[in-house]
Parts: structure tokens; sequence; C-alpha cells
């Protein structure tokens, strides 16, 4: 039997507002546990919420990057329920009154084409705390970390539009992209900047029935959230084939065992008694703020990657990469404009930084080497002070913080030798000094000889201790030899 | 100098007739001397009462000091206090000490008052006759076998007995009008937004308004004066400035409009309660004010529905109260859950836990709409009524309860007989609306309080109307026996 796979998710983004959503808390990360909590945040008796408007301005910030409707009158709620890491004993949320209407994402895929998933809403909340359970914390005890609470959130519900991993994954990966790319999170999803929860189901294929889901939360890497889906389809296909039928549960993955287990079904499920949170008004945005917001709303993805195909000439799939990732398209532009290669800039930014930042696991925006020096780096190229191999080896200077490209060319004595005249002597000279691979050479077949020519290579970038330009090189050299058959 | 009010002791404290700290030691002697009769103090603070006293003292000599600059006065132990433990009534709050002061309790500081202590109070400001303190009822000093009214019955005693000139107070159904008039004193609640809740433990948020309590409408002018101020930290706080109230007190009230409802004086209305209202309204006719017969329909529907929303604001205000974070937690807790229900349980009085289950009840899946949305409704159908009701007259009049003080117990079986003692005065509170309670009579022996509602942000008014009532009438001047001495 065929199947097919119904997938809907839920995102939550960490704005990257300076101060918490209702409080003048430092949201900073990786503080020492509760050094970042007020009285509001810890719920003491008597302190009261008030709004962070930049959190607001965000949230209308991505309604307007998803042609999504924005609410005027958006309300807060409360979420009832007790819980150690949720201090007041109710999370403050939207329900009725979302500030993000329905929205539109296009996702592309491997094979090219486009889809659209349609989103049902966004809308804004506090995050809880941390728990530190056994293992995290002390034996036998558990912890509390009340940095987290607090700070403001979009959870973002698309409408269950997605039927595959590969889907779930570009349009997790798209989300990353648009809110990067106008700056409302800073899109760390290994700090928790951006976690998926996923709802699954299968159907027969072609049926118009949808099966029952569960919902996977808090997955936080993209490639755990495609284990998870593939997995989880697989499980529920395997149980109904065998008789059996899907429950519907709350699970949670473990990405390091690679195991996923029923966190609750929906007999134990919580009544949220949601109602209106008395304690704060109702959310007005004016059209003028909208207008102001669109005005100044940074360049989406999908343009950008349009932009530096028609501006800089990249192919399709370099505009996409770099036009994708904020951070990247930010280093990119840098570059390109640094050096007047753009071409160069991109294979260096999508290749050899890219590569070491994902091995080091660093943020483009933490690269030890700076956009302004790797275009320091590709002038050098462009203008052929130096060799592709001699460049990998500034690069390295560059990353060990010796310096500027110029500096580390200097100081390393690696000035490509491009002089036409003094390439000419040097590969005269290092034919004279070899009669015998002359003679082999000459003796070779023709169609073998091209072999050859890497051993004379060898001994002429020994001779000028690397820094012979290449290409010049090889040039000279097969006319030269050319001219002894 | 007890006998005194606030107005004639800041007199006496600026013809250095007498110093702060000689005010202050006589009420802080009274206090230890006479407390025990009543119970309507839980802490004395007479260590920085005293300081408090000395500095005020320093800035009265230096001249231009503030309005209550060493005017001694008790906080309802409702409001937060920097350092001095704040109970709110409960065994939950026993041990907690606030690290921050309400914003009511730092602007009297910046006033110069002199804190003496903090009052006794119904738990969580939930009761009509201080029954449900942790610390004990409270005796009303006219007769010490009647309950005092809540839950400001502390500060109402306290101020009928003349341990302090004046007391700050909460109203969420009738909390200071109720008890002002129980103990024969003058109590205000402001338009709701007009003083600001932050430090004030919430009980009902969107009720909850914190005021004065004092012997004279004067009094309770030059009180909300220093109490009432645009506070940012306190989103429902309404950005408008505060007039002068004491400036108001002066004009006559010929032609005044006043509105008598018709609802106001239906059956359970004492007789004798009746006839010292009708008295006090046909005084102020002699004065030249017009008496117009007015109808405010759904008055019989306010106490069902506050039984709701208030219980359902309260279900959720009172989830901090966890025992993990501060307050009571249950002795050696098995596990989470438990630790969660004794602390609860065992911290909580029983008449906050059958609010708290009242609540919870009404916001439940399946009933919100049928409770909650219907006291919606209602709220805004009462809130109607008063403001057609203000289209054709300036105040409205009435009882402030159905009957004087009633003995212990007599209603403890009952809370429905208990929850309509608010009766007159809940309705107010969900229209948002300032009223008064202001002495009218006695009633064997018992206070009676002329109950005086105004429009919107009109306490200038209302204070200006009881203020003239009392230049003709000498009720506010009654003490009980043994207490003017």
């Amino acid at each position: 039997m065929k199947w097919d796979t119904v997938i809907g998710l839920e995102v939550h983004v960490q704005l990257a507002t300076k101060t918490k959503i209702f409080s003048g808390a430092s949201t900073a990360f990786g503080a020492e546990p509760n050094t970042q909590a007020c009285a509001i945040d810890l719920a003491m008796p008597g302190t009261l919420p008030v709004l962070n408007k930049q959190a607001v301005h965000y949230a209308v910030m991505f309604g307007l990057a998803i042609d999504a409707e924005i609410g005027k009158e958006s309300a807060f709620e409360r979420k009832n329920y007790f819980y150690p890491d949720l201090p007041k004993g109710y999370q403050t949320t939207q329900l009725e009154k979302p500030i993000v209407g329905r929205g539109n994402v296009e996702i592309q895929l491997a094979d090219g084409s486009t889809k659209n998933i349609r989103i049902h809403h966004a809308h804004l909340e506090e995050d809880a705390g941390k728990s530190l359970h056994e293992g995290d914390f002390r034996h036998g005890v558990s912890g509390i970390d009340l940095n987290r609470a607090g700070t403001p959130l979009i959870e973002i519900v698309s409408e269950p539009d997605i039927s595959s991993a590969e889907e779930a994954i570009a349009f997790a990966k798209k989300l990353h992209s648009v809110v990067t790319s106008i700056g409302i999170c800073d899109g760390e999803m290994s700090q928790g900047s951006m976690r998926f929860d996923v709802n699954v189901s299968v159907k027969p294929s072609g049926s118009d029935t949808l099966g029952t889901r569960t919902e996977t939360k808090n997955l936080n890497s993209f490639k755990f959230m495609e284990e998870c889906i593939v997995k989880e389809v697989e499980r529920q296909i395997d149980l109904i084939e065998d008789g059996g039928t899907v429950i519907q549960e709350t699970r949670l993955y473990n990405g390091d065992t690679k195991v996923a287990r029923s966190m609750r079904s929906k007999e134990e499920a919580n009544d949220y008694r949601y109602f209106p949170c008395p304690d704060l008004l109702p959310v007005i945005v004016t059209d003028e703020t909208i207008e102001e917001l669109r005005r100044n709303l940074p360049e989406l993805p999908d343009a950008r990657q349009a932009r530096f195909v028609e501006e800089y000439g990249l192919s399709d799939y370099d505009a996409s990469v770099l036009g994708n990732d904020a951070g990247m398209a930010t280093y990119f532009e840098i570059a390109a404009k640094t050096s007047g290669s753009a071409k160069l800039a991109a294979n260096w930014t999508m290749g050899e930084l890219a590569a070491r930042l994902n091995n080091e696991d660093i943020s483009i925006a933490n690269s030890p080497v700076s956009a302004d020096q790797l275009g320091g780096l590709v002038t050098r190229i462009v203008d052929n002070s130096i060799s592709g191999k001699m460049a990998k080896e500034v690069f390295e200077g560059i990353w060990a913080g010796e310096g500027s490209a110029d500096e580390i060319i200097e100081a390393r004595g690696l000035k490509q030798v491009s002089d036409s005249g003094a390439l000419e002597q040097m590969v005269t000279d290092v034919l004279a000094a070899n009669q015998e691979m002359v003679d082999d050479y000459i003796n070779t077949d023709e169609a073998k000889r091209k072999k050859k020519l890497g051993g004379f290579m060898g001994q002429i970038m020994k001779a000028s201790k690397g820094q012979a330009n290449p290409q010049q090189v090889n040039q000279i050299l097969a006319k030269k030899l050319n001219e002894l058959l | 100098m007890h006998n005194r009010t606030i107005a004639e002791l800041i007199n006496g404290l600026q013809s250095k007739e007498f110093s702060s700290v000689e005010l202050t030691q006589h009420f802080l002697d009274r206090i230890g001397d006479l407390n025990p009769n009543y119970n309507a103090i839980i802490t004395v603070t007479a260590e920085q009462a005293l300081k408090a006293a000395a500095a005020a003292d320093e800035r009265l000599a230096a001249g231009n000091a503030p309005a209550m600059c060493g005017i001694p006065i008790l906080h309802k132990d409702i409001f937060c206090t920097n350092g001095v433990r704040t109970s709110c009534g409960s065994k939950m709050l026993d041990n907690f000490i606030p690290p921050y002061n309400a914003t009511v309790v730092e602007n009297f500081e910046q006033a110069g008052a002199v804190v003496l202590g903090k009052t006794n109070m119904d738990e969580f400001a939930m009761g009509s006759s201080n029954e449900t303190s942790f610390y004990g009822s409270v005796q009303n000093p006219w007769d010490t076998d009647c309950v005092p009214g809540g839950s400001s019955g502390g500060s109402a005693a306290a101020v009928a007995a003349r341990l302090a000139p004046g007391a700050t107070a909460t109203d969420t159904g009738g909390s200071i009008r109720q008890p002002a008039a129980l103990c024969g004193i003058t109590g205000l609640k402001p338009t709701y937004g007009r003083v600001s809740r932050w430090g004030m433990i919430a009980f009902a948020s969107s009720l909850d308004q914190g005021g004065p309590m004092a012997r004279t409408a004067e009094d309770c002018a030059i009180m909300l004066s220093c109490m009432a101020s645009f506070d940012d930290k306190d989103s429902t706080c309404i950005d408008r400035e505060v007039p002068d109230y004491c400036a108001a007190l002066g004009q006559d009230v010929n032609g005044l409009r006043i509105g008598v409802p018709s609802e106001y004086f239906s059956k359970g209305l004492n007789e004798g309660t009746e006839q010292a209202v009708r008295t006090a309204l046909a005084k102020l006719e002699e004065q030249g004010a017009e008496l117009v017969e007015i109808s405010l329909p759904n008055t019989g529907l306010s106490v069902p529905a506050y039984y709701v929303i208030a219980p359902a604001e309260a279900s959720a205000n009172l989830s901090r109260f966890d025992g993990v974070k501060y307050g009571y937690r249950c002795e050696d807790p098995k596990d989470l859950q438990d630790l969660y229900s004794r602390s609860r349980a065992e911290g909580f009085g029983e008449e906050v836990q059958r609010r708290i289950l009242i609540g919870t009840y009404c916001l439940s899946a399946g009933y919100y709409e049928a409770y909650y949305g219907k006291a919606q409704q209602v709220r805004q159908l009462i809130q109607r009524d008063f403001e057609k009701a203000f289209e054709t007259v300036d105040v409205i009049m009435g009882p402030t309860c159905p009957s004087p003080a009633f003995k212990f117990g007599s209603k403890g079986d009952d809370p429905v007989a208990m929850y309509l003692e608010d009766i007159y005065t809940i309705a107010t509170n969900l229209a948002g609306l300032p009223g008064m309670s202001v002495p009218c009579g006695m009633v064997d022996n018992k206070p009676v309080g002329l109950q005086i509602i105004g429009n919107y942000f009109d306490e200038a008014r209302i204070l200006n109307v009881a203020h003239q009532y009392q230049q003709i009438t000498e009720w506010h001047d009654q003490a009980p026996e043994g207490v003017a001495s």
C-alpha cells in the first residue's frame, strides 16, 4: 500500500531583543544560571508585566516578510499549567487574537520546483526557563535556570501542507533564512534560538481523510528534525500495516541516541484554561507603524538571491546558497566589493571559509577571518600576487590571527613571481640542469608527454620556492619544450 | 494627638507644636497598648518608623517638606514593603520579605510619610469579614464581638481605633468601602488605573485598586494626592494628571444631581441602614442638591458575575505560590506533584482554596463560555447601566452595605450570605468606577456607611461631596468607646 505523509510545523523563534518580553532583564545567552532573571521573571508577588515594543515590531516584521495579515489589535492570554520552570504558573501567550494572521512561505525543492506552505498564524509569547535534571545538574536534585524565562518568542504555525522530510527541512531552512535576513532572530540553532515541533500523520495515498497525528516537540537541528520525521513516518506506517492504530500523543526525540519516545497521550493532556491576561492591554499596531516597518524591512532571501544573479553574475546555485543565509550573504557582499571579484569571493566564502567554519562549529558572524580580510586575500589572487596554493596558506595565517593577507604575504615572503623574463630564465635554468629529463620527454610518445610536465613543474616550483606563477610557468615550459622537439 | 485628623496633624507638625518623632512614638505606644484588643496590625515596624520620623523632622526643619512629611500611616499587608514581611494575610507568605517596594509604598515614602506597620486582612484579600486571615480575625472597635468587614478590616479597625490617622487599603469588590462603613470611617476606592498596582499582591487583576482610608474625606484627599500616580511598571495604570484633590474641596453641593438607584434600596437592606442613608440624602437635598431616582437594572447580576471573574483571575494569579521559589513549602515532598499539592493545601486557607477551585472550574474547557464568557458580557451591561445613569446625574448614592457589622461566625457556614455583603459595592469594581464610603449614622450603636459613586476619574468631585457632607454632619467625628480618650 502506498502512503501519503502529512506534516505541519510549529516553530518557536527567539526574538533578538536585548531585554525580555515583559521585563528589563537581559536575554543574552550563556550567563550563569539565574543571573538574568529579575523579580518579574521570578514571578515575585505584586510584580507586573510591561510589553517590550521591540518584540511587537519584530513580530510585525515577520508578518510583513511572509506577506501575512497583521493583527492590528492582538491580545495576550494566560495559558495555565504548573511546572517549576514556569514561575507564574501560566505562560503569557496569544490565542484568539494573534499578532500575525495567515501568510505564505515558498520553498524550493531539490528538483528545482517550488511549493507554497501556508502559515496559519504566528503569535507572540514568553519562553519558559530550563529545568536541569539529573545528569545536567546534581545527583538526585533538579535545578531550575530562569535566565531564559521571559525571552520573547514568536510561534509560527504552518498548515499541514508539508508532505515529506525534505519539504519540512526546506521549509525550516527558509524560515531560518527569513528571520535571520530581517534580523529578528540570531538563528543560533545550538542555543535554541529556533526550535521545531513536528506534527506528523500518514494516510493511504490519495485519501481525503487525515490520519491520527503525533507531535514531536522541541527539535533544535535540521538534521534531528529530518531523522525524526523519517523515523516517525516509518513507525506509523509499520504500526498501521501491522494492524495497529496511531494514538494521538506528544513525543520526544533524542538526537544523540536517535531514540524517540512517547511523552504523554491526549488523555493526559492539560486543560490550559486560557483566558485574556488582565495585566496587559490589547496590543494596537497602527497603520503608520506597519508602513514604517514595511519601508525599513531588510531585503528578503528571495529578492537577495535574484539580485546576486543580476548584480554579481552568480550562478543560480551560488546565489541560492549565499542569498539564503543572511550571514553568508552579508559576508560575501563585503568580500566581493573589497576584492572586485564576485566569482572568486563567492567560491572562497562557500568553499574554504564555510568548510572551515563548519568543521570548527563557528557561525559566520564569529568568523576569525573577517569579510574584509577575505576580500583582501581574493584581491591578491586576482592581481596574481599569489597562487591559489599560496592563498590557502595565507588564509590559514589570517585564521590564526596573524594579520591581513598583505601582512602575511610580506612576512612570509610569499610574493608570487609573475615577471615573464625572470620566469623564462628560471625555466631555461631548470631545463639545462636536467638534461636527462629533457631527453626522456623528447623520447616519449606525444600522447604521454603531457604527464611528464609535472616533473619539470616540481623542479621549477622548488627552484622558485613555490613563488612562480604556475599558469605562466606552464605556458613558458610548454613553449620551450616544444622548441626542443 | 490621636484624635486629630491628618490635616490637623500636618498643621501641628508645620507649626512645630510637636515633632514627627513625638507623634510617631505616640501612635506606636497606642498600638502597643490597644492593638492586642483589635488584632488590626500584623507587623509593627517601630524602629524603621522612628528613623523615618527623625528624617522627616529634619526635612520639616529645613522647610519645603512634602505634604505628608512626618505623618504616620499604616499599609495594608498586601502592599510589598522592601525588607519588611508582606504576608497578604496568608500562611503562604508568612516568611516572605520582598526586596522591592510597591509603587504606593514608594509614593508615600517620597511624600515623607512614616510607616508604623502592616495591617491585618482577609487572606489574599478574599473575604468580607477579616475572618479568613492566617493571623486571626480583627475585632471591630465599635463592638469587639463583631467583624470589622473585609478584606481591609485591619486598616479600617486601626483607623477607627485611632492607632493611625490613615491607612492604605485595596478594593476588589468592596474591600475598602465595606470595612470603612462597618468601622465608621471614610474610605475611597479610586477609578481603576488611577493608583498603580505594582507591588500590590494581585487578587483579581482587572478589579483590584488601591485607595486610602482615613477619618475624613479631606484626609482621604490628602492621601490620594500622594498615592495616585502614573506608573509605567503597571500597564493598566492610566497616564493622566493627578489633580490637587484638596484644592477641589471647597465647592457647595447646590445643584448637584444625586442619582438614587432603586435597586440599592431593595429587600435585604437593613431598615436602620436605609433610614440613615435616606436621612443623609435629605440633608444634602437641604443643601441644594437634587435627588434623582435612577435605575441600575443589572445590579442583581453583579454578584454572580463577580464571583466568576474574580475567582477566575485569582486562580491564575495565585498559581505562582507553588512552594518552588518563595513562600511556604511543605515538609519532605515526595515528588513534584506532592510538593505542589501539599504546599498549596497547607499554605492556603479554606476560602482561598474555594475561590481557586471556583475559578479553575469556570475557566475549564466546556464551561468557559457559560461562566467566564457570560460574566464578561454581564460586566459590559453593568458598565452601560452606569454610563447611562451618569448622562443625567453627577454622582450616585446609596448604602455601602446591607447592614451594620455582624457577629463573628454568623456568616461563616454560608459563603453566599457573605458574598451578598458586597452587593452594593461590587458593581463599581466591575465598571471600574470610583466609590467612597462615608459614615452617615448609627444602628444599634454601630456605624452605617453612605456610598458615593462617581464617574470615571471623578475622585475630586466625590471627595468634595463627601467633604461637604462632613461639614454639616458629625458622624465621622464619632469614636468607639474608650478610643478617643
